[in-house]
This record gives C-alpha cells, sequence and structure tokens, in this order.
C-alpha cells in the first residue's frame, strides 16, 4: 500500500474527531511556538549584541588614564595625565597579542564652514593613521591622513557624517576648509557611517584630525587620553589585556603595592559576556519549551491509545481483510505523525506571529531564523514517531479475531 | 494418511487434475485459558470443492466458529494440516496469512463490519488498497462488486445510510471485489429480519450459481441452511453430520411470492 494512500487515510481518520485532533495538536502548537518565540528573542538579542561587537572595530580595548589621588580625594578616570605617546609605540611593539595601537586625544569646539557652523556632539578626535583599521572605520570618499601627517601635526581632518550633512549641504566637502576652534583644516576624507554607540552616542557626528595635531595646536598637552589597541584576535583581547597592564605598570614604575594608573575598558569581553549570558537564556527557555513540547508528545501518545482501543474492530476488519501489521502500525504511526507535523507546522507560524507580536509591543529586537523554522518541524515529527510508536504498536499486535470480536 | 486429496476437475473439455480448493485433514485447535486447556476442535476432516455453497451448523462452542477462522487464516490450527488450493498453510506466518486473507478469502460479518462514515465505494476498495491496486482500477473493480449485489445506484452512500440488507450487500461486495477463492459469512443473516434475509440469500445464491463462487456460511438457523447445496453440523469440536440438501431452497422465488410491501419497509428501517 502506497504511502500517499495511508496519509489520506490518515487524515481522514484524524477528521472523525476534528476536536479531538486539534485539543491533541495544541500541545505540540503551543510547545512549537514557544520555542520559536523564545529562540527568535535570544537570536534577535544575539544579532544586536553582535552588531555592536562589530560597531566597536577588530577586537578593540581601550587604555584610559587612570584616576588620581590629591590628598585622599580621587578623581575620575582619565583625570591624570599618565599615558603618552611612547607608551602607544610600546604596546604596539612589544605585545604580541596587539595588532595595533593609537593614541586618542578628545577636544572639544566649535566648526565653522562658511556661514554654518556646528559643534560635534562626540568631540574632536585625534588619532593616529591606524584608527581607520582598529575601529574597523574606513572613509567613505576622499582618503584617512597618513603617518606624514601625524608626524608633521598637519592641519588636515576627516569628518563624520552627521558633521558632513550639516555643515557641508550640497558642497562636497573634500578638499574644503574646515575652521576647527578657530584654525583651518584642510578636509580630506569623509568617514563610512558608523552609527550609535553601545550608549546611543552619534558616532558619525565627529571630526578626527592628528593627534600630534590636537596636542600641539589645540590642547599645548603632552600626553595622550586614551590609547586605542586591536588585539589579533577576539579570544587575543584578554591576553592583550594582560599583556598591556604588565607593560604599562613596568614603564610607569609602578611597585607591586600601587594601583593602576590607567584603566583598560575590554568591550569585546564585555559584549562576548554579554553575548554568552544571552545565549544561556535562551537555550535555558528553549529547554523550557521543549518540555511542553515533550508534554504535548505525551498528549499525542494519550490520545493515539484511546483512539487504538476506539479502534479495535476497525483493525480487526482491516486485518481480515489483508492488512498486515506492519501496514497496521504505518498507519496509526502516520497519524501521530501528522497530528505532530501539522501541529509543529502551525507551531512554527503561531511563533512567527509571537515574536513579531513582541517585537512590536516590547519593541526587543526578535529574529526568526529559517534554520530553527526547519528544526522545530523536525522535532515535532520526531515526537510524533517516538510517542505514536508506543500505541502503534499495540494495534499491529492485536489478534484479528479478539479484534473483530471486541465490543 | 492422505495428505492431499486429488479429485477430476472437468473445464474446457480437458480433464485437469486439481487439487480441491479447501482441504481440512485432522485438524485440532487447543485454547489455553491459563491452566485449563480447552479442545475446540478434535480433528476435523472436511473437502470443499469450487462452487459449492456450504452451511456450516451447531451450537456455539461446537467448534463451527473456530473451523470458520481456521478456514480464514485468521487462526492456525494446534495439530492437523490445511490445505488451501493445494498449499498448506498451517504452518504461515502472521504477514502471510495476511496476504492470503486478502487475496483468497472473503469475509462476511454478522455485524455488518463496515468502516463508519466511510462511503460504501471505500470501504468495498479497501482490500484493494491493501495490494496496491491504482486508484482507477480500485474504483472500476469496488463499482462493479457493488453492481454485483445490486447496489450500483448507492456508491456514495455512508452506512448509517443504507438499511442492514443493504450493509451487509456492501459487506458481501467487500468479500468479492478481490475475487476471492472462498466468501466466509458468518451469520450473515444474525442481525436482520427475516424478509432480508431472504434478500441477502438472494445475493449469495446468485453468486454462487452465476459466478460459481464458493461459499461457506456459519449459521444456527435451519431453515437459513436449506439455501445452501451442502450442510455441516458441528458438536463437541467434531463433525456430527456432512450432508447434501436435497430440495433446496430458492430465494430468488421466495421473493417474489413475498408482499409488495418491501421497499417501503426497507426504507423505514
Amino acid at each position: 500500500m502506497n504511502l500517499l494512500v495511508t496519509f489520506k487515510i490518515a487524515f481522514r481518520a484524524l477528521g472523525r474527531n476534528k476536536m479531538r485532533s486539534t485539543l491533541t495538536m495544541l500541545g505540540i502548537i503551543i510547545g512549537v511556538a514557544a520555542v520559536i518565540a523564545v529562540v527568535s528573542i535570544g537570536q534577535g538579542a544575539s544579532a544586536t549584541i553582535q552588531s555592536q561587537i562589530q560597531n566597536l572595530g577588530s577586537n578593540v580595548l581601550q587604555v584610559m588614564s587612570g584616576s588620581s589621588m590629591m590628598g585622599g580625594m580621587r578623581g575620575g578616570s582619565g583625570s591624570t595625565n599618565s599615558l603618552i605617546p611612547e607608551d602607544v609605540d610600546a604596546i604596539e611593539s612589544e605585545c604580541p597579542a596587539v595588532r595595533a595601537a593609537s593614541p586618542g586625544v578628545r577636544a572639544n569646539g566649535q566648526l565653522i564652514f562658511g556661514n554654518q557652523n556646528w559643534a560635534a556632539s562626540s568631540g574632536i578626535q585625534g588619532v593616529n593613521e591606524k584608527f581607520p583599521i582598529i575601529r574597523a572605520w574606513p572613509v567613505a570618499s576622499g582618503e584617512f591622513f597618513t603617518e606624514g601627517d601625524v608626524r608633521n601635526a598637519a592641519r588636515v581632518c576627516v569628518i563624520g557624517k552627521t558633521v558632513a550633512d550639516n555643515l557641508f549641504a550640497g558642497v562636497d566637502p573634500v578638499g574644503q576648509t574646515l575652521r576647527v576652534r578657530n584654525l583651518p583644516f584642510r578636509v580630506i576624507g569623509v568617514l563610512s557611517v558608523k552609527g550609535q554607540s553601545q550608549f546611543g552616542q552619534d558616532q558619525d557626528d565627529t571630526v578626527i584630525v592628528p593627534y600630534t595635531t590636537a596636542q600641539k595646536k589645540m590642547l599645548t598637552i603632552t600626553h595622550v587620553h586614551q590609547i586605542y589597541v586591536s588585539a589579533i584576535s577576539a579570544s587575543a583581547t584578554f591576553t592583550a589585556e594582560k599583556q598591556i597592564t604588565e607593560l604599562l605598570r613596568q614603564r610607569h614604575k609602578l611597585g607591586s603595592n600601587q594601583e593602576n594608573d590607567f584603566y583598560i575598558r575590554n568591550q569585546t569581553e564585555t559584549a562576548e559576556t554579554q553575548q554568552q549570558m544571552s545565549g544561556t537564556m535562551t537555550t535555558l527557555l528553549a529547554w523550557i519549551a521543549a518540555v511542553s513540547l515533550l508534554v504535548g508528545g505525551i498528549g499525542i501518545m494519550n490520545i493515539m491509545l484511546v483512539s487504538v482501543t476506539e479502534r479495535t474492530r476497525e483493525i480487526g476488519i482491516r486485518m481480515a481483510i489483508g492488512a498486515r501489521s506492519r501496514v497496521i502500525r504505518r498507519q496509526f504511526l502516520i497519524e501521530s505523525l501528522t497530528l505532530s507535523v501539522v501541529g509543529g507546522i502551525v507551531g512554527v507560524l503561531f511563533g512567527i506571529g509571537a515574536s513579531a507580536a513582541i517585537a512590536k509591543t516590547l519593541g526587543w529586537p526578535t529574529l526568526v531564523s529559517p534554520a530553527w523554522m526547519l528544526v522545530a518541524v523536525i522535532f515535532s515529527g520526531l515526537i510524533g514517531v517516538v510517542f505514536g510508536f508506543y500505541p502503534a504498536r499495540k494495534a499491529a499486535a492485536l489478534d484479528p479475531i479478539d479484534a473483530l470480536r471486541y465490543e | 494418511m492422505e495428505t492431499q486429496v486429488i479429485s477430476k476437475h472437468q473445464s474446457a473439455g480437458e480433464i485437469v487434475l486439481a487439487p480441491p480448493l479447501i482441504t481440512l485433514d485432522h485438524v485440532h485447535k487447543v485454547y489455553k485459558m491459563g491452566d485449563v486447556e480447552i479442545h475446540a476442535l478434535r480433528g476435523v476432516s472436511i473437502h470443499i470443492e469450487r462452487g459449492e455453497f456450504i452451511a456450516i451448523m451447531g451450537a456455539s462452542g461446537s467448534g463451527k466458529s473456530t473451523t470458520m477462522n481456521i478456514i480464514g487464516c485468521l487462526d492456525r490450527p494446534t495439530r492437523g494440516r490445511y490445505f488451501l488450493e493445494g498449499q498448506d498453510v498451517s504452518k504461515l506466518s502472521r504477514d502471510e496469512l495476511a496476504d492470503i486473507r486478502n487475496r483468497k478469502i472473503g469475509f462476511v460479518f454478522q455485524g455488518f463490519n463496515l468502516l463508519s462514515r466511510t462511503s460504501a465505494l471505500e470501504n468495498v476498495e479497501l482490500p484493494l488498497l491493501y495490494v496496491g491496486a491504482k486508484h482507477a482500477e480500485r474504483i472500476r473493480r469496488a463499482t462493479e462488486a457493488l453492481e454485483m449485489v445490486g447496489l450500483g445506484d448507492r456508491l456514495h452512500s455512508m452506512p448509517n445510510q443504507l438499511s442492514g440488507g443493504q450493509q451487509q450487500r456492501v459487506a458481501i461486495a467487500r468479500a468479492l471485489v478481490n475475487q476471492p477463492s472462498i466468501i466466509l459469512a458468518d451469520e450473515p443473516t444474525g442481525n436482520l429480519d427475516s424478509r432480508t434475509s431472504v434478500e441477502v440469500m438472494d445475493v449469495f445464491q446468485r453468486l454462487n450459481r452465476e459466478h460459481r463462487i464458493t461459499i461457506a456460511l456459519v449459521t444456527h438457523e435451519h431453515d437459513i441452511a436449506q439455501y445452501a447445496g451442502r450442510g455441516i453440523i458441528f458438536k463437541d469440536g467434531r463433525i456430527r453430520r456432512d450432508y447434501a440438501v436435497d430440495v433446496s431452497r430458492s430465494a430468488r422465488e421466495e421473493m417474489e411470492n413475498l408482499p409488495l410491501l418491501e421497499d417501503d419497509e426497507e426504507d423505514e428501517e
């Protein structure tokens, strides 16, 4: 007997008890919908964190100058002048886990072009020529400044998209002269869009200049505010952190009982921890949902057992007119498979609906992946086979004479 | 002891040696109910030729149902042998017996045993499903079988829309559809009133006379046995009497003599 006919028989048998079939499927539907919703929330969160990690740059660490202690009063982070450009060179040349490093000098001030003026919310940043690589932030047009520009403290700048839009409406900024803190700078490039930082700051609202220029021509300082470091890989960020700490303690001649005069922010690590936590939560919730799927499976088994008992006579008739045990077993297995797979598919649809509703009402990012839909449907099919097997075997083992006589 | 009985069978002018349709050779059946052994059959030997119409009678517990179950390949003898068309089927496996039931045996039961909420046509198609017949062929053969029992106009009726007699005729069509060697009917008129019983017996007689279909029928009503050509009476697990019915009744004639309100009554059921 071909499979199509068996499916047809199964559908008809389930159709005879629509209410019961629907209620039985409900167990699977709820289970699958829960799994899909939980996983899509988890994957949405994971994707958000992932994009944040990408946004930081390539395996970025930030070294900030530490807090000062003056007469027992502690200043905030960055209140000392402990970091100098030579620290940057040393980190890059002496730490094996570090790929590149750039100083970071911050300044604020008004930007003027023609009759327009603008104060960039992310400020004026002084860095070296490796900054685009470290932050994974290339220029969209023009070019970034060179090592020579840094050495010569050239008055060149690269601007973010927000600055370009607000000051240079309708004009190509590249080649124009921008007045930064009342000094003329030649705009040599416009950065690609970076978007918001983790903390909601518009990173494109910025002007980037050689750090030497910022030090000498704007702030007249010799130290740097922070150091951007790119580790050789995501997993190397922790090693890099250790190597930098060791190196800087040594360079800053800190005794073993002295606190660090700098502070390293390892955002990659933070993000990865977040990623792991969200992954763990997702797994946990998905397991809880899977348990409800299991309960659905037990529901199927229960109904199939009832169905086998109810249809003992039918089984007897089928056997008498020549159905082999195998055919009977397959018929009941396919019935439970149909229940669970149809339940699975409906559950996936409900799950998609639920995650869309969650995304809309709670504003959580959700991501429904086709792979998980497939997994959910296959898994529910598996549940149908596993929990349908015992009732089906029971049906197939019936004696035709007893089954025919069953009242 | 003879193991295989050969009989002369006339066909197309040639003399062909063919085994009898059914040979039961000293068949015993013992059921174990816990510690108690029940001897249901104590050495039953029967030969059935093609085209016979046999009525099997006996009180309950006489062994007639057990014999029918064995002939129907639903059960296996404890001792003795059973040849169906010359093939020893007493030692076959469950699956092999299922295949034999499908191809060579047609069952008609007392309680009709149709699948509910399944049309007459689909009920009759059922045995063909298990041999893997194509859809068009199933429809054709099931329709033919229903026409043979006079239900060509009720193909798509559900069992609950049919009278008892009609339901039993659907069951007969189902038994016929695979062109079996023998139709086994277990008290086919047991649930029917006397007029409908005659109607069903007419179907059996026509199938037997016009289509040479072999029929074995279990009944406890002597008048029903009168429609057959041979009677076998069981008692205490043995055959007590095996006789030819001298003057067989004709259901057709009796139906013609019945009052003409038959159709009206049928609809009221």
